[in-house]
C-alpha cells in the first residue's frame, strides 16, 4: 500500500536530527532501518508530516569498549552486531538473539536502536538488554543523558526517549565469560517470538554464581524475572535446581491472549523456556 | 533429398529445467502492475469495515475535489450497468444465490466489500482520496459463526429469508451404485462397529504470491484486459455475459500470473468495476490490490465442519460411511463456490471398497468473506475426513492403521473398479505405492523408536500419519458437469502451427499461471513431431492468440490440455503425409512417419518435418486439391477423470511440555501416471506438500466476532518458508492412465490432499496415549498442549480445541467412544 504523502529529511549529524526534531515536534517520525515504520506508514496506521532519517549520521554507527562497557551505536545494523566479536566476547546474550531475530534481509536493514527505540514488548532486543542492564544514551537539546535499561522501557511502545530526542548508543556493561542463550519459541520461523527467554549466567565450578534473566512478549514492556534470578544464585546448574527456580519465571507477568496462545500457556511456555535457557546458559 | 535432421532424444521424461524460471524468477517480466499505458487512470477502492450494514449515505465531494482525482463511483452511480457477479454452478435447481453487485448499492454483506471506487491520475492520488470517502453505514446484526448460521438465528441476508442457500445429497442407495447407508449403520450397531467424529476445516487463504491486478484499455474497437487470472477465457465470456458487451469486442490477456491455487479463477468485482470505469471513461485504467485487500477480500477456501459416521464389521471391514456437511459461502456463491464440497463428494470413500455411501451437503451463507475453490477444491476436505476416521477405526481395533487400510482398499487385481459412488476408476497399485512409501520412510524403525519413547516416558513423543489417497482430475468430462448442473463444458483446446522456418507454434487453452506449461508442452511437442524442445514456442493466455480455452484449475491442464496437444499433433502428421507422398513421388501408403521424418517405406528417401513445412509455405508445388497449411487445430473432451493416487507417510516430534512440534520425516510415493518432467512434478510435489502441512499446522483466517479478519497480514496468518520445512522424501510407482494417450494423471494438488490428513494423523498418533483422539486444526502447540494435558487434575485456561474432537452426536449409540475425547 501506498503511505499517506510526508516530507523527508535526511540530516548528516545528530545536531541537525535534533534540530529538525525541535522545528517539527510530533508531526515528524524519525526512521533509523525502517523495518517497523515503514509497515505502518504503507498500512496507513500513522502518518507523520515529516520523516527524519538517521541512515547519514556515521556518528550513529559502529561497535566499541569503553572501559567496562561495551557501547553499540544506534544505527549499528543487527547484522553487524551478530557478527561482532566483541559483542560475542562481552554480551554473548545479545549475539543469540540476533541470531534468531527475524530474517537475513531485515537484520542488514534493522538497526540496533532502531529495534530497541521502538520497543515492541515481542522484539528480540528488549529483554536482552533490559537483562545485561544496558544504559541508554538520549540526545536531546539540552545535550544528553543516560538511561537505565529498567526506566527506559515505560509501555507498549512506548521508552524514556522524549519527542524532541534520539536514542544515539546503548552502553552494556561487559559480561565477559558470562553463559548465554537466548530460548525462542515460534511457530514460524519470521514471527516474532510467542514467549522468548534471554539468560546470562555465570558460573563457578558448576555452581550458577550469578544469573540474569529477561522475559520477551509476557507483558507490555521486556521484563525481568527477578526472583528467578535471585533463586538460581548458589544452585547447581542441574535439571532440578533450574527447575525449581524457573517456576517463578512468570510470576507478576501479564502476557498477552493472540492468535499464537493465550496468556495462561504463555505463563507455563515461561517457566519451561526460562529452565531450558538458563540451562543452556549454564552449559547443560 | 534426403532427411536431415537426427531423432532427438527423448523429451517427455526428462528433468528439463523450466523455460519460463529465468523471467518468474527475476521477475524481469510482464505481470500486470508492470503494464503501464499512455494517459492510464488508477483506481482504489473504499471497503466496508463492517461484515453487515445498510450503506445510508456515501459522501464522496471532498474526494472528489481532491488534487488529481478524476471521479468517484459509487454502487448508486453504476447500479443500471453493473448486473450482478456470476454463479456458474448452482448445485441444486433451487439453490439461493443472493445478487453480488461489484459495488454495494445499499447494503455491505461482508468486511471488505466495495462501497466506492476512486479514479485518479496516480496511484497515490486514488489511495489518498479514497480515505476522504465518508459512508454513513446503520450496522446489522451479522451472520459470523457458521454453525450458527446454518441455525438462521441471524440472516446474512434479511430479504432472503434463511441462510441455507442449497442442499446437495449423493445417497448410493438412491443412485443405484451401492447399498442403504441406514442399514450398514444399524448393522454395525448391532454387531460391527461404529465410529462418529465431526472434523472442521479451517477457513484458509489462497496466498498467491502475485497479488490481483487488473488493467483495461478500452481505446480501441476491442477492450482489452490484462489480468492475473487463471481464466482469461472463462472471463471474457462472463464479461460479456454479465455487461451485454459483444464477446467479440473483449479481449482479455493474462500475461504472466504469479500463482492462483485456485484464488484467481475467480470473477471478481475488481474486474468488473475497471472494466466500468475504463469504458465510462474512455481511458486506459489500472488497479492492483494491496497485501492486506487480498488477504481480506480475495475469495477464501475451505470452511467446512464434518460430520462423519463409519459403519465396519468387528474385524475392521468398512460397511458404510455417512457424512453430514456444513460449508461456508461467505456472503455471496463465488462462481464455482457451492460446488466445491460437491466435488469432494465422490472422494470421501477414496481408496476403499465401501457397500453403502451417503453424502449430504447445506451450503450456508455468512456474512464472511466468499469462498471458492483452494488447491484441491473439496477433495482435500473429503480426504481429510476419510484417513482421519480411518485412523480412528484403527485405533479402536488397535491395529497398525496401514493395516486397516489394505484390508479395505481396491486391490490392483480389481481395477478398473467402479465405486460406491458409481466412479470408475481407471488403474492404481496402492500395494505397490504403500510398500515403496514404507520402505523409503523407515517405517518398522519409526514405529520401534515411537514405542521406546511412550515406554521410557520421553518428555518428546514421536508420532507417525498415514494418509492415502486418490482424487479425481482432469476436470472434467463435458457430459459429467452437465449432470452436476455445471455452467460450462470441460474440453480443452490446443493448435499447432508450423512455421517455415521450421520452428512450431502451440497455442494451448489452458492458461498458466506458474505451472511451467511452456515447458512441458514443448516436451511432448518435440516427442510427437520430432522437432528440437527449443524449437517450439508455447503461447497461452490471450484470447486473441488463444482464442478457445477453458483455462487452469483441477489439476486438469496436462489430462485433458495435454491429450488436445496431442490430438493437433496427429493432425499436422497426417496433413503433411499428402505433401511429402508428392514430394517423395510415391503412395501416401508408403509414407511412415517417425522421429520428425517422412520416409519411403523400404527405401533410405525421406524429407524431414521442417522441410514439408517449408514446401507448404511456399505452396509451388503440391498435390492438387491440398490446402496449403499443416497447421491444426483440436479440441478435446476428456472422457473420464484419471485417478492418480498415493501413500504419504509423516513423523512428528511432539514436545509434551510446550506442545511444539518439530517435523522429522515425510515421504510419499505419488502414482500420477506417466511423467512428462521429472522436475516439474517434484516442484508441484513439494509445493503441494508445504501448502497441505500448512493447513495443518499454521495456516488459518480467522474473524472476530463482529466479522473483522484478524488474520490480515500475513503476521497473523502463517504462510510457511523454506526455513519451516524439511527435505521431503518424494517418489512414484507409474500406473499409466488409460484414458489417454500419453498416460498422465493429475499432479497440481496431489501434494495438497494427502499431506494435511498426514499430519494431523501424525500429532494425534504422538499423544493418543495421553487419551487424546482429535487436535483441530491448525494443530498449534497450545492447542497440542492443552489436548495433552486436558485430563490433567485442574488445568486452567480455555481450551481451543472444545467440541472438535468429541464423538458428541446419537451419543446413546456411540459404543466405540474413545476415552479420550477431548473435551
Amino acid at each position: 500500500m501506498i503511505p499517506a504523502q510526508f516530507d523527508y529529511v535526511a540530516p548528516g549529524s545528530v545536531e541537525e536530527a535534533l534540530a529538525a526534531l525541535a522545528e517539527h515536534g510530533d508531526e515528524a517520525k524519525v526512521i533509523a532501518g525502517g523495518q517497523s515504520l515503514l509497515p505502518v506508514l504503507r498500512m496507513r496506521l500513522n502518518a507523520p508530516s515529516i520523516v527524519i532519517d538517521l541512515g547519514r549520521i556515521d556518528s550513529l554507527r559502529g561497535i566499541s569498549e569503553d572501559g567496562d562497557e561495551l557501547v553499540i551505536g544506534a544505527m549499528t545494523t543487527h547484522s553487524d552486531v551478530g557478527s561482532s566479536a566483541l559483542v560475542a566476547e562481552h554480551a554473548a546474550l545479545i549475539t543469540k538473539a540476533v541470531e534468531h531475530l527475524a530474517d537475513s534481509q531485515i537484520r542488514h536493514r534493522g538497526t540496533f536502536g532502531g529495534a530497541l527505540a521502538h520497543a515492541d514488548p515481542a522484539g528480540d532486543l528488549g529483554a536482552p538488554a533490559l537483562a545485561l542492564d544496558a544504559r541508554f544514551v538520549i540526545a536531546g537539546p539540552g545535550g544528553s543523558r543516560t538511561v537505565p535499561a529498567d526506566e527506559f522501557f515505560v509501555d507498549l511502545f512506548e521508552t524514556a526517549i522524549g519527542e524532541d530526542e534520539l536514542l544515539t548508543e546503548v552502553r552494556i556493561p561487559k559480561h565477559t565469560g558470562w553463559g548465554a542463550h537466548y530460548e525462542k519459541f515460534v511457530r514460524v520461523s519470521h514471527q516474532w517470538p510467542i514467549v522468548a527467554v534471554a539468560a546470562t549466567v555465570k558460573t563457578d565450578g558448576g555452581t550458577i554464581s550469578e544469573a540474569r534473566v529477561g522475559l520477551t512478549n509476557m507483558g507490555s514492556t521486556p521484563l525481568r524475572a527477578a526472583v528467578v534470578e535471585r533463586a538460581l544464585v548458589g544452585q547447581p546448574a542441574t535439571d532440578a535446581a533450574v527447575r525449581e527456580a524457573a517456576k517463578a519465571a512468570a510470576d507478576g507477568t501479564n502476557p498477552p491472549t493472540d492468535l499464537n496462545g493465550d496468556s495462561d500457556y504463555r505463563k507455563h511456555l515461561a517457566t519451561v523456556l526460562t529452565r531450558r535457557a538458563v540451562l543452556a546458559a549454564a552449559g547443560g | 533429398m534426403t532427411a536431415t535432421q537426427d531423432r532427438p532424444a527423448l523429451e517427455i521424461g526428462k528433468d528439463r529445467r523450466r523455460k519460463e524460471d529465468q523471467r518468474l524468477i527475476t521477475g524481469r517480466t510482464r505481470w500486470t502492475d508492470n503494464f503501464q499505458l499512455p494517459g492510464m487512470l488508477h483506481l482504489a477502492m473504499v471497503r466496508s469495515p463492517y461484515a453487515h450494514a445498510k450503506i445510508l449515505n456515501v459522501s464522496t465531494d471532498e474526494a472528489k475535489a481532491s488534487l488529481n482525482v478524476v471521479t468517484v463511483l459509487t454502487g448508486a452511480d453504476v447500479a443500471d450497468e453493473q448486473g450482478g457477479l456470476p454463479n456458474a454452478w448452482a448445485i441444486t435447481t433451487d439453490q439461493i444465490t443472493p445478487n453480488h453487485p461489484s459495488i454495494a448499492v445499499d447494503r455491505v454483506a461482508f468486511a471488505g466489500e466495495i462501497v466506492a471506487v476512486v479514479v485518479a491520475r496516480s496511484a497515490a492520488a486514488a489511495r489518498d482520496a479514497a480515505e476522504l470517502v465518508d459512508v454513513d453505514y446503520e450496522e446489522l446484526p451479522a451472520a459470523i459463526d457458521l454453525k450458527e448460521a446454518a441455525e438462521d438465528k441471524v440472516l446474512a441476508h434479511p430479504d432472503l429469508g434463511t441462510n441455507k442457500s442449497a442442499f446437495w445429497q449423493f445417497d448410493s442407495a438412491g443412485a443405484g451404485t451401492g447399498g442403504s447407508i441406514d442399514e450398514a449403520i444399524d448393522k454395525a450397531r448391532t454387531d460391527g462397529i461404529v465410529i462418529e467424529r465431526e472434523y472442521r476445516q479451517q477457513r484458509l487463504i489462497p496466498a498467491f504470491m502475485e497479488p490481483r491486478s487488473v488493467v483495461v484499455d478500452p481505446t480501441s474497437e476491442q477492450i482489452t484486459m490484462w489480468s492475473a487470472t487463471q481464466n482469461p477465457h472463462i472471463l471474457r465470456f462472463l464479461l460479456a455475459a454479465v455487461l451485454g458487451v459483444s464477446e467479440s469486442k473483449i479481449r482479455v490477456i493474462a500475461p504472466d500470473v504469479g500463482g492462483g491455487f485456485g484464488g484467481k479463477l475467480q470473477v471478481t468485482p475488481e474486474e468488473f468495476i475497471t472494466f466500468m470505469a475504463a469504458r465510462r471513461l474512455g481511458k486506459p485504467c489500472k488497479y492492483t490490490e494491496t497485501r492486506s485487500e487480498s488477504l481480506m477480500a480475495a475469495h477464501h477456501g475451505r470452511d467446512q465442519w464434518q460430520k462423519l459416521t463409519l459403519a465396519a464389521t468387528k474385524d475392521g471391514r468398512v460397511t458404510g460411511l455417512k457424512v453430514d456437511l456444513i460449508a461456508d459461502l461467505g456472503a455471496y456463491v463465488a462462481l464455482v463456490g457451492g460446488g466445491v464440497p460437491v466435488l469432494g463428494a465422490f472422494m470421501f470413500n477414496s481408496i476403499y471398497k465401501f457397500e453403502a455411501y451417503q453424502f449430504n451437503c447445506q451450503t450456508v451463507l455468512t456474512n464472511k468473506t466468499w469462498t471458492d475453490a483452494y488447491r484441491g477444491a473439496g477433495r482435500p476436505e473429503a480426504t481429510f475426513g476419510i484417513e482421519r476416521i480411518m485412523d480412528e477405526l484403527a485405533a479402536e481395533l488397535g491395529v497398525d492403521p496401514l493395516e486397516i487400510r489394505e484390508k479395505n482398499w481396491i486391490r490392483n487385481d480389481e481395477f478398473p473398479f467402479t465405486t460406491v459412488c458409481g466412479m470408475e476408476y481407471d488403474s492404481g497399485n496402492y500395494e505397490a505405492a504403500t510398500a515403496k512409501a514404507k520402505e523409503i520412510f523407515g517405517y518398522d524403525a519409526l514405529r520401534a523408536e515411537q514405542k521406546q519413547r511412550r515406554e521410557s516416558g520421553d518428555p518428546v513423543q514421536l508420532g507417525i500419519g498415514v494418509s492415502t489417497f486418490t482424487e479425481m482430475c482432469g476436470l472434467a468430462p463435458s457430459r459429467v458437469l452437465g449432470s452436476l448442473n455445471y455452467g460450462a463444458g470441460g474440453w480443452e483446446s490446443a493448435s499447432i502451427r508450423m512455421l517455415p522456418t521450421g520452428k512450431v507454434e502451440v497455442v494451448t487453452g489452458s492458461s498458466a499461471h506458474g505451472q511451467g506449461h511452456e515447458t512441458a508442452w514443448s516436451q511432448i511437442v518435440a516427442d510427437r513431431l520430432g522437432v528440437a524442445f527449443e524449437d517450439v514456442e508455447v503461447l497461452h493466455g490471450d484470447t486473441q492468440i488463444a482464442a478457445k480455452g477453458m483455462d487452469t484449475y483441477g489439476s486438469r491442464s496436462l489430462v485433458v490440455g495435454g491429450e488436445a496437444l496431442v490430438l493437433a499433433a496427429d493432425k499436422v502428421i497426417e496433413k503433411a503425409k499428402p505433401i511429402a507422398a508428392h514430394l517423395l513421388e510415391c503412395s501416401v501408403d508408403d509414407i511412415e512417419f517417425s522421429a520428425g521424418r517422412f520416409g519411403v517405406k523400404g527405401t533410405d528417401q525421406g524429407l524431414a518435418i521442417g522441410e514439408i513445412a517449408l514446401a507448404t509455405f511456399a505452396a509451388h508445388n503440391l498435390p492438387d486439391g491440398i490446402e496449403p497449411t499443416l497447421d491444426s487445430d483440436a479440441t478435446y473432451d476428456p472422457i473420464a477423470f484419471s485417478f492418480p493416487h498415493g501413500t504419504h507417510l509423516c513423523a512428528v516430534e511432539i514436545d509434551t511440555e510446550t506442545g511444539g512440534l518439530t517435523m522429522r520425516k515425510y515421504a510419499c510415493v505419488d502414482d500420477i501416471g506417466n511423467i512428462i518432467n521429472p522436475l516439474i512434478v517434484a516442484g508441484q510435489v513439494h509445493g503441494g506438500l508445504v501448502q497441505g502441512i500448512a493447513q495443518a499446522l499454521w495456516e488459518e483466517a480467522v474473524h472476530d466476532e463482529a466479522g473483522t479478519l484478524v488474520s490480515a497480514s500475513f503476521v497473523d496468518y502463517l504462510v510457511p518458508t523454506a526455513a519451516d520445512t524439511i527435505s521431503f522424501d518424494i517418489d512414484h510407482t507409474t500406473s499409466p492412465s488409460t484414458t489417454n494417450t500419453l498416460g498422465t494423471k493429475g499432479v497440481g494438488e496431489a501434494g495438497t490432499i494427502a499431506s494435511t490428513p498426514a499430519v494431523v494423523n501424525a500429532v494425534v498418533d504422538a499423544i493418543r496415549h495421553f487419551g487424546v483422539n482429535d487436535v483441530r486444526m491448525p494443530c498449534t502447540p497450545q492447542r497440542i498442549y492443552k489436548a495433552i494435558h486436558s485430563h490433567d487434575v485442574a488445568e486452567s485456561g480455555g481450551d481451543p480445541t472444545a467440541g472438535a474432537a468429541a464423538a458428541q452426536f446419537d451419543p446413546q449409540d456411540t459404543a466405540d467412544r474413545t476415552e479420550g475425547d477431548v473435551q
